[in-house]
């Protein structure tokens, strides 16, 4: 299998503001890729470089086996882009957009454009200014998604779609995988990309925090359990693995690493087990606790990580 | 209307700190129209006789009296320097006053900003409220100034107040109509095209009244807000009562301005914008027919004012020299200023000069189209399709230069076509006039190529290319009459156009010329390269 992405140890300063530091990111061909991480984390800079739109620091960037500055135009023939703000010419209508930029990149599919408009219920004679955020985001995505390129990229596509759309967004990405194209989907929607990625790199500050997929990372994960006791539970503060602990009574409540589980329900087990409930983590849970727990940064008060 | 003006002080606070410096600009533009031309005819018409000899040239002159509008008291220097400038000033601080007021209002409701601004503690007429104040305000001042400088120059203090007045008065009128304006259509560009488009007819309806005033058109000019500033009649005994008209005409349009804003929804005009076509034009498929779309609304409205003051000039060329000739300081005046050959030639390679110098304005604004392409983040989903940075860059600096040379083509060709009319000479006289304007081209070139230069180079100091507009028409109207050395002159492209028509192009020009391309290219080559290398900032 090849890399229709590979980026390492990518470096993106902007005057004394560092906006990447070190990134890596791979992503497979044929995969949905689910590119995580908060506001400000670098995402939209990352494809920024990937475009050819900055100039990398240092680093290695290679896109479709391109140089993605000096092979700009002849590797954009092969994509296509959805900024994640979506600003239009305000005297060209939604359809206009669509057409022009399908044909600078080469081609558009009239059946699929057609088909496209229908499903994202868009007005394709409306006027750019008199678009909403979601429609404008309608507009950018039919024109990505009608054209035949071989690689999708995505910058949070789906602010200010409403849920209905968001529905038809996955059912697009869904059947752009079956076609065996290659998505590169930015996004703090969680249940998106876990519903719709095979892989997923989660960066923080300018740096790749973790990336594998998702039963990879399955590792991080806790296990919230609730349960009913017939006695103590002996010993159960002093496992490793355990937070979060609250004895209340015979009702016993704690966050348990998934690795330390077995130990746990040893415990419990014990001490007589009368009603257990579990909830499995959620990717939610996950990509909080990367950029929750992790320090808090310089410009960030203090005081917020020592509370916890 | 509870709570509806809430936060308009502060918006008006914050409104004039972003105009810091286009106001001023303004002011000082205005301000040194009206008293640079009373200064100069102070020192050119000393003696009543002198004045008497000025003004013989006007009377019954119905071609300069539509473009300056009438003059009511021919031995009085204040009522010649109304009659000179007071109708364009007047005409300038509309325009001012409609920018102005389209800026801070549906510009601000385009962009979006000001539903930002309006889901805090401002009410629903604050950024209305706040446009006219900031408008009325810059209006008051600039009359003030205009009058207060008159009467330092010893001319009667009854009159300078009525000339500031009318400056002031007119300004509102367009204010308050710009207003009006901003709540009908849903684009900031639509409502300054119906605005400016008013001003336009009001233009003409005033130049047809005064110039047929005694066929019985006077009428026309009383129904033109251009027409009422002279009829007010500064240090021609004053009719005080012309007033009420263009206050009351503020009046209504600013009541009508309030009454439309609260029956329409935020964001929506009340003109509905015509759908657009579903499917795109074949044609539409290259950042060429891209950027023709983008600059063509505005390319024809350049286009018709120079066509049609191109043969306004043409019309006046053959009149303007009797006119001269009657005041031997003026055809002076008018020899120092650098021509080479009769009065009719002198005046009309000063008017193209001029036209040079506008049509660099032009250069300019198309040239930045390419800045606010880029900062409205407008350019990064087409150069992530097959397109490259120099051809969709190249795009619009095409059009800016092709731009640039049709206005001053359009200038010329019914200058000529208008002028040649007059005696039927057109074959000669068309081809000399428009050799006239196309040497001007290069020139205002060089402009576009600062503009592309500083966008390639630096892209968030691109807005400073205007300062280098300023500079250029700063050195060709005030250079020669300040006698400042001929180093600094150098400096402006202009300097180095031949001053045409009348004599030939000397090889010496021809170098100029030449270099002035060379220079042009240069600069345009260099802002490409840096384009190509730089990051797209959309900051």
């Amino acid at each position: 299998m090849t890399n229709a992405i590979s980026v390492s140890g990518l470096h993106k300063s902007f005057g004394r503001t560092r906006a990447l530091d070190g990134l890596d990111l791979t992503v497979a061909t044929g995969e949905v890729h689910g590119f995580l991480g908060p506001n400000g984390a670098g995402k939209s800079t990352t494809i920024r470089v990937l475009l050819g739109l900055l100039r990398a620091d240092a680093g290695q960037v290679r896109l479709l086996d391109g140089d993605p500055w000096r092979d700009a135009v002849s590797l954009h023939r092969r994509l296509a882009y959805v900024p994640g703000d979506v600003t239009l010419w305000p005297t060209l209508s939604g359809g206009e957009v669509i057409d022009l930029l399908g044909r600078l990149r080469g081609g558009l599919d009239q059946k699929r454009r057609a088909e496209l408009l229908e499903r994202f219920d868009l007005d394709p004679t409306k006027r750019g200014r008199a678009y909403s955020k979601g429609n404008r985001q309608k507009v950018a995505l039919v024109a990505a998604l009608a054209s035949d390129v071989e690689l999708l990229i995505l910058d949070e596509p789906t602010s200010g779609l409403d849920p209905l759309m968001e529905e038809v967004f996955r059912e697009c990405i869904v059947d752009e995988r079956r076609a065996g194209r290659t998505v590169l989907l930015s996004s703090h929607i969680l249940a998106e990309v876990e519903a719709l990625c095979d892989r997923v790199s989660i960066i923080r500050n300018g740096r790749t925090v973790e990336s594998g997929s998702l039963a990879e990372l399955r590792h991080l994960r806790r296990t919230a359990l609730s349960a009913e006791l017939a006695g103590d539970p002996d010993g159960l503060a002093d496992l490793p693995g355990v937070h979060d602990l609250s004895i209340e009574g015979n009702r016993v409540r704690c966050e348990v690493d998934t690795a330390h589980l077995d130990a746990v329900l040893a415990v419990l087990g014990k001490a007589g087990v009368r009603g257990l409930t579990s909830q499995p983590p959620t990717l939610e849970e996950l990509f909080l606790r990367h950029y929750d727990d992790a320090p808090r940064t310089a410009e960030q008060p203090a005081s917020a990580g020592a509370v916890r | 209307m509870n709570g509806s003006l809430t936060g308009a002080g502060a918006l008006a606070r914050f409104g004039f700190r972003r105009d810091r410096i286009m106001l001023p600009l303004w002011l000082y533009l205005l301000a040194a129209t009206v008293l640079g031309t009373a200064w100069s005819f102070q020192q050119l018409y000393r003696t009543p006789a002198q004045i008497a000899a000025f003004a013989a040239g006007i009377t019954g002159n119905a071609a300069v009296i539509s473009i300056t509008g009438p003059a009511y008291d021919l031995t009085s220097l204040g009522s010649l320097v109304m009659w000179r400038v007071g109708t364009w000033a007047g005409a300038f601080t509309g325009l001012m006053s409609l920018l102005l007021v389209l800026r801070h209002t549906r510009a601000e409701e385009e962009a979006g900003r000001l539903e930002l601004v309006g889901s805090t503690v401002v009410g629903r007429h604050a950024a209305l409220t706040a446009g006219l104040v900031i408008a009325g305000a810059a209006n008051v001042l600039i009359g003030a100034v205009n009058a207060v400088g008159l009467i330092a120059f010893g001319l009667p203090v009854v009159g300078s107040l009525a000339l500031g007045l009318s400056m002031c008065l007119t300004g509102w009128v367009f204010a308050a109509l710009a207003a009006l304006a901003a709540q009908l259509t849903e684009s900031a560009g639509a409502a300054r095209g119906l605005a400016a488009s008013v001003l336009g007819v009001a233009f003409l309806l005033r130049a047809a009244g005064d110039a047929g005033a005694t066929g019985g058109l006077g009428w026309l000019s009383w129904i033109s807000p251009l027409g009422w500033g002279p009829r007010l009649r500064p240090f021609a005994d004053e009719r005080w009562w012309v007033l009420a008209i263009p206050l009351l005409a503020t009046l209504v349009l600013t009541v009508g301005a309030y009454a439309l804003i609260s029956r329409r929804d935020f964001g929506a005009g009340l003109l509905a914008s015509r759908p657009g076509p579903a499917v795109a034009a074949r044609s539409l498929a290259s950042p060429l027919a891209l950027a023709w779309r983008l600059h063509r609304g505005a390319l024809i409205g350049w286009t018709t004012g120079f066509a049609v003051f191109g043969a306004v000039i043409g019309n006046l060329a053959p009149s303007i020299a009797g006119m001269l000739r009657s005041s031997p300081q003026t055809a002076t005046i008018m020899a120092r200023l650098g021509g080479q050959g009769g009065l009719t030639d002198l005046f009309l390679s000063a008017m193209f000069g001029l036209f040079g110098l506008v049509s660099s304005a032009y250069a300019v604004q198309a040239t930045l189209r390419l800045r606010t392409e880029e900062s409205g983040q407008r350019t990064e989903p087409l150069l992530a399709t097959g397109v490259g940075r120099i051809r969709w860059a190249a795009s619009h600096v095409v059009l800016a230069l092709a731009g640039t040379a049709v206005l001053l083509l359009a200038a010329g060709l019914t200058a000529g076509l208008v002028e040649g009319a007059h005696d039927g000479t057109v074959g000669h006289t068309l081809g000399r006039v428009l050799t006239a304007a196309l040497v001007q081209v290069p020139a205002a070139w060089v402009l576009a190529g600062v503009g592309v230069l500083l966008f390639g180079v630096l892209p968030r100091f691109a807005v400073a290319s205007w300062a280098a507009v300023v500079i250029v028409v700063l050195l060709g109207e005030l250079g020669s009459t300040l006698r400042l050395p001929q180093a600094v002159l150098d400096v402006s492209p202009f300097t180095h156009v031949p001053k045409l028509p009348g004599g030939a192009v000397t090889g010496t020009q021809m170098v100029g010329l030449v270099t002035v391309i060379i220079v042009a290219a240069v600069l345009t080559v260099v802002g490409l390269v840096g384009f190509r290398r730089r990051d797209i900032d959309t900051q």
